[in-house]
């Protein structure tokens, strides 16, 4: 475990009488991988602008290294931002927009001002342009570059100048998802070899998975979850990371004793403990964790109602007693026929109740809920007002 | 038709042929003829002797333009920070001399600047004209009078293409230099001004080409002794030097000049625009 190097403590941020973070605690360790994930508008975009330096907490403590920096001004920090839109400048062409941090002289401790030689900065943008691939595109002008370019150059423009810290927020938003997916890998590649700490921000969930090493899911101006990604998709803290993160039926169940939970009257080994006796609980129970069998060997039986071809696997919506859940199964079973289920103890999450509870997990409505997610995935959203106009 | 719209520009197109392109072309012919419409080019080889007019247009043309853009980039800068609501106050402020026709306004800046005039009576209540041991200073039928006109009349000029450039920065431009180390000063020099060039080179130019052409305020302000290119011209047409032949080549003359200008102007501005160095 390395260092802690940010940290924020007890920061809120109100806007006239809107809270838009709620006592927020958080600590970033060095060289990690952190990724603040959630919805519009849940208060991810705002954290980091705190980070930057482009906003000040109402209240609440922003430290560096140990050393509080409410007050320092965005160009006086060791960290650099990577913008949702990436806020190239038009009027420079390629190398002079990664030129642009290294060109501005530097203040050292007796407040002398440097430049760095014209060589030393050549060398730093070209070593740069090698790492994002894009070598030969120093006279273009950043008009003419693609999406993906754009988006690279942004990247070098910032850890052309070896900040402690890259932010990132919603970097890949514009992109299309193949060339999402080479990026994500690229950015963990550049994240490894350059050793910086990335604070990325994103709504996608799978993004957020695949890349972090740890996430913070958010909503509402409050954090709802931090920890590895395994640890957040096993064991989601309450309905809303369970529901935001991959698909989840979420039930209502009664814990009878640690290692046995009851949904819908029936009685389920689990793993989980902890919780008083008879204590009513949110059941998670994951599409992928459910396994088919003949009806008459099932714990729960159920008919199908729906049926989605998605290349790997079916998705297949079962009701269950009224209450509809959501299978994947890579076996065909046609609509309208009775099947029974099997759980083993590792596929049963038990959380605690919250706010969240009954908002989330219910298939009733599947198609409607499906187009949402499909939505939210392609295109880039807008928070906290945007820039655009 | 490309466009079904386009047909509603034929009018247009009309318009600028009949009142834009016929005319030039017979200031053309007019400036290379004599009075029996003979080719000739006495007409540009008599201009030598006003040479002294052309310098005066020049030099008074280039002040007002250039204290018009030391005035009207700070107040738009500034315009374009404020709330909405202050925007669209300053704006009809801006805007409301406009709304009084030109030659009042001007005359107006007669009356407050005539030896008896406003100012001069203003000097003499503090007691200054007394302590200087004068009747009056004299403010109109100088230059410097001239001068105050044009910027007075074409501010508005400067300051809307200059304030329209600045309110549509992208913020995020800003953020992201503050972001790579610069202070509020770096980040003007080399974000906003650069970005804001193509607002001044446009506010330039409408200022700089109707003051180098004016002629009211010049015969209003300067009082007969600050003739410029205005006058001349209109001397050839309307007054007793009646000789349209040669007025037509000093405005062939002006405009090729004030082209030749802003052609170089635009050029240096894009040049500008991609390389800004430290």
């Amino acid at each position: 475990m390395s260092k802690e190097l940010i940290r924020l403590a007890d920061c809120v941020m109100a806007f006239d009488d809107e809270v838009v973070l709620d006592k927020i605690n958080l600590s970033i360790r060095d060289k990690e991988f952190l990724t603040l994930l959630g919805p519009s508008g849940c208060g991810k975009t705002t954290t980091l602008r705190i980070i930057g330096g482009f906003q000040t907490p109402t209240s609440g403590d922003v430290l560096f290294d140990g050393v509080r920096i409410n007050a320092v001004p965005p160009h006086k920090r060791t960290i650099n931002t990577v913008f949702q839109k990436y806020a190239l400048f038009p009027h420079l062409n390629v190398y002079e927009n990664i030129a642009f941090g290294l060109r501005i002289p530097k203040a050292d401790a007796k407040g002398n001002k440097t430049r760095l030689p014209e060589e030393e900065i050549s060398r730093r943008v070209t070593e740069m342009l090698e790492i994002v691939n894009l070598k030969g595109f120093e006279k273009r002008r950043t008009t003419q570059l693609s999406g993906g370019q754009q988006q690279r150059v942004a990247i070098a423009r910032a850890l052309v100048n070896r900040p402690k810290v890259l932010l990132l927020d919603e970097p890949l938003g514009a992109l299309d998802l193949k060339l999402r997916k080479d990026m994500q890998n690229e950015l963990k590649r550049i994240q490894k070899a350059m050793e910086i700490t990335f604070v990325y921000v994103t709504h996608d969930q799978e993004e957020a998975l695949a890349m972090s090493d740890t996430v913070v899911v958010m909503d509402a101006g409050r954090i709802q979850q931090i920890g590895s990604p395994e640890d957040i998709y096993n064991e989601p803290k309450n309905a809303f990371v369970a529901d935001f993160i991959g698909e989840s039926n979420i039930i209502d169940g009664i814990m009878r004793t640690d290692g046995v939970v009851e949904i819908f009257n029936r009685r389920f080994q689990c793993l989980d403990g902890g919780f008083e006796k008879d204590e009513a609980v949110d059941v998670v129970i994951r599409p992928e964790d459910v396994d088919i069998v003949p009806e008459d060997q099932g714990q729960l039986k159920g008919t199908v109602t729906s049926v989605t071809f998605k290349g790997m696997q079916y998705d297949i919506i079962v009701d269950f007693y009224g209450f509809k859940w959501l299978i994947q199964t890579t076996d065909l079973s046609p609509v309208g026929s009775r099947i029974g289920i099997k759980i083993d103890p590792d596929g049963i999450h038990v959380m605690k109740k919250s706010e969240y509870s009954g908002m989330f997990g219910d298939y009733s409505s599947y198609s409607e809920e499906y187009e949402e997610i499909s939505d939210a995935s392609c295109g880039p959203e807008e928070e906290d007002g945007g820039d655009e106009e | 038709m490309k466009n079904k719209l386009s047909w509603f520009a034929v009018p247009y197109v009309v318009w600028m042929a009949l009142m834009v392109v016929i005319p030039i072309l017979i200031m053309v012919v007019y400036s290379f003829t004599t009075a029996d419409f003979e080719g000739t080019l006495d007409n540009f080889a008599e201009m030598g002797s006003y040479a002294s007019v052309f310098l005066r247009s020049f030099r008074l043309a280039l002040i007002a333009t250039l204290v018009c853009l030391l005035i009207g980039y700070p107040v738009s800068y500034w315009m374009a920070h404020e709330g909405p609501g202050f925007q669209r106050l300053a704006m009809a402020l801006i805007m409301l001399p406009m709304w009084m026709n030109f030659l009042l306004r001007t005359y107006s800046w007669m009356s407050i600047l005539e030896n008896n005039g406003l100012l001069n009576q203003l000097f003499q209540a503090v007691g200054l004209l007394d302590a200087l041991g004068v009747d009056y200073i004299p403010l109109i039928g100088t230059s410097g009078a001239v001068v105050l006109g044009m910027v007075y009349n074409y501010l508005p000029f400067m300051i809307l293409p200059i304030y329209s450039v600045i309110v549509k920065l992208d913020h995020s431009l800003l953020e992201a230099a503050r972001d790579l180390g610069a202070d509020g000063q770096l980040v003007f020099r080399k974000i906003i001004l650069p970005l804001s060039l193509p607002g001044v080179l446009s506010g330039v130019t409408m200022v700089f080409v109707p003051s180098v052409s004016t002629f009211a305020i010049s015969r209003l302000l300067g009082g007969g002794t600050q003739m410029m290119l205005g006058d001349l011209i209109e001397q050839q047409f309307l007054g007793g030097a009646y000789d349209p032949h040669l007025g037509a080549a000093i405005s062939m003359v002006m405009m090729v000049i004030v082209v030749v200008c802003m052609v170089v102007m635009n050029h240096f501005g894009e040049g500008e625009e991609q390389a800004v160095m430290l």
